[in-house]
């Protein structure tokens, strides 16, 4: 079943640079998938468009059948409230505590405070971060930051969650770990996540889907299982 | 508020928790909190040193625009009837409020208790060489020209004069001043409102991050807005209260001070009550309005509306 629909979309930036052109891929409900590419090869636009944080200039992004790029910035909230977008820089406010961070997503929504409690509680025992609510980000690791970052993400039960490069500031162990709680969340909970990333390895050894883009184009798609990482990733 | 956000109980609890981030935030980014609330003071006590000023100085010029009158003097012989008469034909004319007659015997007691020298040659003379007259004051000062001109040219009247020249003089500098000092007062308005809301954008600019979190976890722009415009409401009204204070004291003191003051004696100010309740009130209406659209304004570059 199609959740994720991208059709002929080009996005060309004020500045002329063309950072997608002409892209068509589909991404079933469930599916795991990286985006890998060099730098500037489009992986955040792509990532961006999805979140709608770029409209694109050309062509479709469909995600659960509602054309994204076609919603006006007012209304964006509404889809960004289905989604669930993990960054490199974790994004987390400095100034509140691990529990109030992941809370703030639901509070945002103008959730009940005894609805939000059992909601943050769960998402930071899926990510292993149930010690730690009264810890504040400064008081963390890198890991165990972005482990709060996916915790937020996924508290209010996305159908879609968008990692951009999430490991890119973690050493190899650590991103080993942040992998295991994102292919625990995709398997159990269901979710679809997109993951850009430049981590060839981490690529080579989760055996799932593969998108390959190089100056905004889709160089190769591969299925589950089939890619093999070369060097010049 | 949107349509798709009116369920009035999850709006009560978006407003509230509204309130209660607006709360916390000027406790949690203290030093820039500190910095919009003494920015706001100092430019509200500016206001409210404009507005004294403004509304003394009106109070000022309308009590000695009061005082400027027209002295009708009136041929030497003429009768008690035709004096009666000129009585109610000046009374007739519409610009005029109150027509007091005097004497010219009234007169003459009057000059004799300015000094010894007046009153020995009056008393000297055998008859009284005074004028009979009447003090006239008109409804507006503007139309003190045209009133003694049409006195003038009722029978009998020998001059009637309201000091020409130095009357118009004073007007337009009366004129000149409110002009000006209502001018100050919408400069220090416009100004307080450019330093406060400049001064939100600075704090603003430095949660910025915050804010695209916000946008980042779906939040709609109005609950996005509404911590922001809390929070500035709350600044202006923090920064409202020294310049009320100071107002209320300071012009008690200053009101104090000029009325026991002998070389002020001839200023007479605005009485405190209810003056100074008002002041306060645009005081902290101002502060809260400006606090309250300066952080609308500054937010919504961040929002990308």
């Amino acid at each position: 079943m199609r959740f994720i629909e991208i059709k002929n979309c080009y996005k060309v930036y004020k500045n002329g640079v063309a950072a997608i052109a002409d892209l068509t891929l589909s991404i079933n409900k469930g599916e795991f998938v990286f985006v890998i590419g060099a730098s500037g090869s489009g992986k955040s636009t792509l990532i961006k468009m999805l979140y709608r944080e770029e409209k694109p200039t050309k062509g479709t992004v469909e995600i659960g059948g509602i054309n994204v790029g076609k919603l006006r910035n007012r209304t964006v909230y509404k889809l960004r409230r289905k989604l669930g977008i993990v960054f490199q820089d974790f994004k987390l406010l400095p100034k509140l505590t691990v529990y109030e961070n992941v809370a703030f997503a639901l509070e945002c929504l103008g959730m009940k405070g005894r609805e939000v409690r059992p909601k943050v509680i769960k998402a930071l025992e899926h990510v292993g971060l149930k010690d730690k609510l009264r810890s504040f980000p400064s008081e963390l690791s890198g890991g165990e930051q972005q482990r709060v970052c996916i915790a937020r993400a996924i508290v209010n039960n996305p159908k879609l969650l968008i990692c951009d490069e999430p490991t890119g500031n973690l050493d190899p162990k650590t991103s080993k770990g942040i992998m295991e709680v994102l292919e625990t969340i995709n398997k159990n909970l269901g979710t679809t996540i997109i993951m850009a990333t430049h981590d060839k390895e981490i690529v080579d050894r989760m055996k799932k889907r593969v998108i390959v883009l190089d100056s905004g184009v889709l160089a190769e798609d591969h299925e589950k299982g089939r890619y093999k990482a070369r060097e010049s990733i | 508020m949107r349509k798709e956000d009116i369920k009035p109980v999850k709006a009560f609890r978006i407003l509230g928790r509204s309130i209660r981030d607006a709360i916390k935030s000027v406790f949690r980014n203290f030093s820039l909190s500190i910095a919009s609330i003494l920015c706001t003071t100092i430019t509200l006590i500016l206001v409210a040193i404009a507005i004294v000023i403004t509304v003394n100085i009106n109070h000022i010029t309308k009590n000695l625009e009061e005082e400027l009158t027209i002295v009708v003097y009136i041929e030497s012989d003429t009768s008690d009837e035709r004096l009666a008469d000129i009585e109610r034909e000046i009374n007739n004319i519409s610009t005029v409020s109150q027509v007091t007659s005097k004497s010219k015997e009234e007169w003459r007691l009057e000059m004799q208790s300015y000094s010894d020298t007046l009153n020995t040659t009056l008393n000297y003379l055998e008859e009284n060489p005074l004028l009979d007259s009447f003090i006239v004051t008109v409804l507006n000062v503007d139309d003190l020209r045209p009133t003694a001109l049409e006195i003038r040219e009722i029978a009998n009247v020998e001059s009637a004069n309201y000091g020409e020249g130095m009357v118009e003089d004073i007007i337009s500098v009366f004129d000149i001043i409110q002009t000006v000092t209502l001018a100050m007062v919408i400069a220090l308005i416009v100004v307080t409102a450019f330093l406060i809301s400049n001064t939100i954008k600075l704090t603003i600019f430095s949660r910025r991050s915050e804010i695209e979190i916000m946008r980042l976890v779906g939040s709609s722009n109005t609950s996005i807005k509404l911590p922001f415009i809390f929070e500035g409401f709350l600044l202006g009204v923090l920064g409202s209260i020294i310049p009320i204070i100071i107002t209320i004291y300071g012009y008690l003191i200053m009101y104090e001070q000029m009325s026991v003051s002998s070389s002020f004696s001839i200023i007479e100010l605005v009485r405190p009550m209810p003056f100074v309740l008002l002041t306060s009130i645009v005081l902290l209406l101002i502060g809260s309005v400006v606090g309250m659209f300066g952080s609308a304004r500054a937010v919504r570059k961040y929002l990308k509306i």
